[in-house]
């Protein structure tokens, strides 16, 4: 069994689509990263595969090795800067096109979904991140079964509930949170996501989804509530064009002065500079990012969770 | 065994052979197998001999014959739309409640909508009747009337607790979807909106494979400006072509967000490779239009009401009332009957 490897097991689930699973996915991935734990996301979306996407990693393709199929590795360990590994599995991998459908029924998927759960060799891993469709259907039912009978019970350590604040959103999200509760596994908590929208120009924020239903939903369950993310244009910006987030000056996030560019700089250095950076991996830019901080402060609460 | 990495199975198969799906056979396939799925498995030839014989011979063949009872129960529907996209959360439901509101605007016509999203319904709560329930009756289900001209049917409708989950898997999700083209008394309806869960599955198959007989006009695709939204929207539409669904067009929402405090145009979800419009043309289906982010449209829904009686003017309606009508032409109907101006 590929999983005998991994130590601790997260699910990321909701019940609505479009609410941030992948990105809270790959940020919750580059904070455990940051934190110096080895990790591993595998996407089990399969009509609609974002984590290679999100990773930039569009183009690459699985290969195979006699212990099974091999990951893509997103960066190495780095243990001078205290970086853990990142590796992604998905079935965007193995699409011949970008653009094609993947046109399957329910059986499929489900076979589907236990063979990424066995056959993909899964090298020493702190953490296995594993992406989700929306819904509670064959994806969710089948993951559900084979992680009850095959992880052993220390290894799956539950899951991360994503939300926007609106009521359509929490509605679905409600489902989700009772499917957890009927199959068992444990709910680390939910995370509030697209809550608010500061204005770039004046620093107005803006409740585009209304705010506080995430929270409301998780103490009506009496689940933890991990926390709220605003919406931050930098970051889906340095997803798509790999470039470094970058702030006008004065931007605060809780207290603490985030913009990039240093006063005495001449604007030549800055842009080479920046460059410079662009080659820089995806996990050294995401500490730019405004989400980072407030990220690194769910990171540590999951962490806490899953090892107490 | 578990499908093989490789190979996914070719589109036009699950597409040629909707509902019927592979017996369990007890040996593997010989080299002269008609296939267990085709119409002279276990009859032909070949299959004397084969430990799979039985097992194929009383394999259900040819179309489905529930299909001449649900062309039967929606003849007196004018208009099929679906409403579809890859992705999730770019506002399908919101969408397809919009264009309801908007052809129940004439009291002429009369509206039906319906849910296939069993696992997130949210037309129900979007239309202001979530807390209603369907009645059964010797002719079969009746929908529930969220207006005058505009019937409703959901699974929301035949749940006891209103956050239960609905954990079924895709057999189960087809069989509630034949019941509510099947059973559900939907009348004459002027136009029938079919609401779509993302993804390109049970769903989307089912719906395609029974509203076939009786005709869709077409599938209205709706999408954010992001390339990852776009990514798995592509799919969809190649999903359409190889189904042979028409589609109408393509909505772009949530596409740009004018600060309220200082008017300054924000990208939100920013469009680094064009957005929708880029899409449309390079996938040659028309572009109907860009409906701004208006943190109103999603209170509207939140509350059950309509977006259009509530704020007439906002720039949000305007754009919504412009996708109607190119919508409309794309039809070939007269947009000032589809939605009279008042």
């Amino acid at each position: 069994m590929s999983l005998a490897r991994i130590k601790h097991i997260i699910l990321v689930l909701s019940g609505k689509g479009g609410v941030g699973k992948s990105s809270v996915t790959t940020q919750l991935a580059l904070s455990l990263s940051l934190a110096g734990h080895s990790v591993c996301i595998l996407d089990v979306d399969l009509t609609g595969p974002s984590i290679p996407r999100m990773f930039g990693l569009e183009d690459a393709k699985v290969t195979q090795a006699p212990g099974g199929w091999l990951p893509i590795t997103v960066h190495d360990a780095d243990s001078s800067n205290g970086i853990g590994s990142l590796r992604v599995m998905s079935l965007g991998f193995l699409l011949p096109g970008r653009g094609d459908a993947v046109v399957w029924r329910g059986p499929k998927k489900t076979a589907m979904v236990r063979q990424f759960l066995s056959d993909v060799y899964w090298e020493e891993t702190d953490y296995l991140l594993i992406d989700t469709p929306p819904g509670t259907s064959d994806e969710h039912i089948s993951l559900a079964e084979t992680l009850l009978q095959k992880a052993r019970p220390d290894q799956l350590a539950g899951a991360v509930v994503v939300t926007t604040p609106q009521a359509v959103s929490t509605a679905d999200v409600r489902k989700e949170l009772n499917f957890c509760a009927k199959t068992g596994i444990r709910v680390l908590g939910v995370v509030e996501n697209m809550c608010g929208y500061v204005c770039p120009n004046c620093s107005e924020c803006t409740n585009l989804f209304s705010s506080g239903g995430g929270e409301v939903m998780a103490n009506e369950f009496g689940v933890r509530f991990l926390g709220r993310l605003p919406i931050d244009p930098q970051f889906s910006i340095m997803i798509e064009t790999g470039r470094r987030p970058t702030y006008p000056e004065g931007t605060l996030i809780n207290g603490q002065d985030i913009a990039t560019a240093p006063a005495n700089t001449s604007s030549a250095q800055i842009v080479a500079e920046a460059d410079k950076k662009h080659e820089a991996p995806l996990v050294q830019k995401y500490r730019h990012c405004s989400l980072a901080p407030i990220f690194g402060k769910i990171t540590a609460d999951v962490i806490s969770l899953v090892q107490a | 065994m578990a499908p093989s990495l490789e190979a996914p199975e070719p589109v036009e198969d699950v597409l040629s052979n909707p509902l019927k799906q592979k017996p369990q056979l007890v040996a593997p396939e010989p080299e002269h197998c008609p296939g267990p799925e085709s119409e002279k498995a276990g009859t032909a030839d070949s299959c004397a001999g084969c430990p799979n014989q039985k097992i194929c011979a009383s394999a259900p063949k040819g179309p489905d014959p529930d299909i001449p009872l649900i062309t039967a129960r929606l003849s007196g529907i004018k208009h099929k739309i679906l409403v579809l996209s890859g992705k999730g959360g770019v506002g399908k439901s919101t969408f397809t409640s919009l264009l309801a509101h908007a052809f129940a605007t004439n009291p002429e016509s009369t509206v039906g909508v319906m849910d296939t999203d069993i696992c997130g319904p949210s037309i129900p709560k979007m239309l202001g009747v979530e807390s209603e329930t369907i009645h059964v009756s010797s002719t079969g289900w009746s929908p529930v009337w969220a207006m005058d001209n505009l019937a409703v049917m959901s699974i929301q409708f035949m749940l006891p607790n209103r956050d239960d989950a609905i954990i079924w898997r895709g057999p189960k999700k087809n069989g509630l979807i034949k019941q509510f083209l099947k059973d559900v008394e939907w009348g004459d309806l002027d136009f029938l909106l079919v609401d779509t869960p993302p993804g390109t599955s049970d769903e989307h198959l089912s719906v395609n494979t029974f509203l076939k007989e009786s005709g869709i006009d077409g599938a209205v695709m709706v999408t954010t400006p992001q390339e990852v939204a776009l990514l798995d929207v592509r799919k969809e539409i190649d999903f359409c072509r190889k189904a042979g669904i028409k589609i109408l067009g393509l909505v772009e929402n949530m596409s740009a967000f004018v600060c309220p405090k200082c008017e300054h145009p924000g990208e939100i979800f920013k469009a680094t490779t064009g957005g929708g419009q880029a899409l449309a043309q390079e996938m040659g289906i028309p572009f109907l239009g860009k409906v701004p982010l208006d943190p109103r449209i999603g209170m509207a829904c939140d509350y059950g009401e309509s977006f259009f009686d509530s704020f007439p003017d906002s720039p949000a309606c305007k754009a919504l009332k412009g996708v109607v009508r190119s919508l409309a032409e794309n039809m070939k109907l007269d947009p000032g009957v589809v939605m009279p101006e008042d």
